[in-house]
């Protein structure tokens, strides 16, 4: 996904025929600038634009600030995160790849939040909290490298999470919604990820997708990030009794949302 | 179960939306500019013979899904029945037979939500795929679960329905799962789980339209598919 085909995807809030015209001919205007110059539209300059466009953002503004801040604290606590594993040596060699494509990403969605929130939404994005990922000197992750790849399940798991249970708050405006969603999928394949190298590892039984509500043999303080997995209902509808498919097979097939008081309980326990 | 599903006030949301976009298009035609992407308020041509209509609004993109998880739920069903499966590795088998579980569940369940307005069961056309063959078994496996991504991905925005969204929400990554892990297994150890032929320097995944998804199956369904009633 880029930026220009976002904006293709945007439709305008108005009221008046007016209106309608200024938002497609600017939009239009845009995409012109963006044909003659490809590698600029795809930096900073995409966001700002968007900011012109005629009452585009449908949500509360200040709201929609809060979720993606709330965002950007859990991408800074994973990129730092990666960054320090990676500067610590804790990394086997055999999975530096794996690694510094996830610590990219992290990077990249700091970045890009930071972008939205600042350029686009004119708000403040939250500076980087001080973490301590020893959690109180419990865990040593940047030693000990089981201990490293148990913690980056268990962010990688709670980030779809939490990105899940924000994407109602920010479907009011369909760019935000869209870029958070790209985001939650990309979460997700880090997940699956690091979730299967621990098992080949013999650190675990898990899989690429959560089932039940088990935590595995990630430490007991972790087991809020798996609580409500085990749901099978959806819609209403029950789908072991409607299947006959064992509960444990369809609880890997959907994954719950948590909701911001929840992923805040978990992050706390690494920040200083 | 449809019932349960569908929320008065999005219904009342999406008269209004519709409304004034009726309006806009209007105006925009007028002004010669293209609408590209958003709601076409226009009912197109009835179905084609022997084919299936998604509809339009919410349902339509239920039926978009319900779609999809045919397609996926039939390929892992002939893999698992397949002369590769029977001679994979356990990791392997462990991965494609829960894969062909959690597909069957999702298109169960889309079947039974929609109810009465539920599109038919497609025939799907797999001849491309040799499932004695492990490269490939994964590499149409990586197809459909990138796809399928891409698919829920771009379509999230058009959902009136927050519930309908919350649901998308949870398939989708599920789907990312599964897309990461085979990948995994077409190239272990690499950064392709999460690859850049898919994310984009800002760390966004790809989004694909209806359009550009239904034309990427239509490799693999014979059943012609009317999805004029969807956004373009």
């Amino acid at each position: 996904m880029n930026l220009l085909n976002l904006l293709d995807k945007m439709c305008p809030e108005t009221n008046t025929p007016e209106e309608n015209d200024i938002f497609f001919s600017r939009r239009d205007a845009f995409r012109k600038f963006g044909d003659m110059s490809k590698k600029v539209a795809m930096a900073a300059v995409p966001l700002g634009i968007l900011s012109a466009l005629p009452k585009v953002a449908k949500a509360d503004t200040a709201s929609l600030i809060g979720v993606l801040n709330f965002a950007l604290t859990l991408e800074h606590l994973e990129y730092r995160y990666y960054q320090m594993g990676i500067e610590s040596g804790v990394i086997a060699g055999a999975d530096a790849a794996i690694f510094n494509k996830i610590r990219d990403h992290e990077k990249a969605h700091v970045k890009f939040l930071t972008e939205v929130i600042t350029n686009v939404l004119k708000g403040t994005a939250v500076a980087e909290p001080k973490f301590d990922f020893t959690a109180g000197g419990n865990f040593s992750p940047f030693t000990d490298y089981p201990t490293f790849l148990a913690l980056s399940q268990a962010f990688e798991d709670t980030g779809v999470r939490a990105y899940k249970g924000q994407a109602g708050n920010v479907m009011e405006n369909d760019v935000v919604l869209t870029a958070a969603l790209s985001i939650h999928s990309v979460e997700a394949r880090h997940a699956s990820m690091v979730r299967r190298l621990r098992t080949k590892k013999g650190q675990d039984t898990v899989k690429g997708w959560i089932t039940d509500g088990s935590r595995g043999t990630l430490p007991a303080p972790t087991q809020a990030i798996y609580t409500g997995e085990e749901n099978v209902t959806h819609g209403g509808v029950n789908v072991v009794n409607l299947t006959g498919i064992s509960a444990a097979a369809v609880s890997e097939g959907w994954d719950e949302p948590l909701n911001k008081e929840q992923v805040l309980g978990i992050a706390s326990l690494f920040l200083a | 179960m449809k019932n349960e599903l569908i929320k008065p006030q999005g219904l009342i949301q999406n008269a209004n939306r519709r409304q004034f976009l009726r309006t806009g298009s209007l105006s925009v035609a007028a002004a010669g500019l293209i609408m590209v992407g958003c709601k076409d308020i226009v009912d197109m041509d009835p179905m084609p013979t022997g084919g299936v209509k998604l509809g339009s609004g919410d349902i339509g993109i239920l039926n978009y899904a319900y779609a999809l998880e045919q397609l996926e739920a039939a390929f892992y069903a002939a893999v698992i029945t397949g002369g590769y499966f029977a001679n994979a590795s356990a990791e392997e088998k462990t991965i494609l037979g829960d894969v062909e579980k959690h597909e069957r569940a999702h298109r169960e369940f889309f079947k039974a939500a929609l109810g009465s307005a539920a599109i038919a069961g497609l025939e799907v056309d797999f001849s491309s795929i040799n499932f004695g063959d492990r490269m490939s078994v994964l590499n149409a496996a990586k197809t459909f679960e990138d796809l399928g991504v891409a698919a829920y991905n771009g379509a999230g925005q058009h959902l009136e329905s927050v519930d309908y969204l919350l649901i998308a929400g949870k398939i989708v990554s599920v789907e990312a799962r599964h897309a990461a892990a085979i990948r995994d297994l077409l190239n272990p150890g690499s950064a392709d789980f999460a690859g850049d032929d898919l994310i984009d320097a800002n760390g966004l995944e790809r989004t694909l339209n209806f359009s550009q998804v239904l034309t990427a199956a239509s490799t693999y369904v014979k059943t012609p598919i009317d999805f004029s009633q969807l956004p373009s």
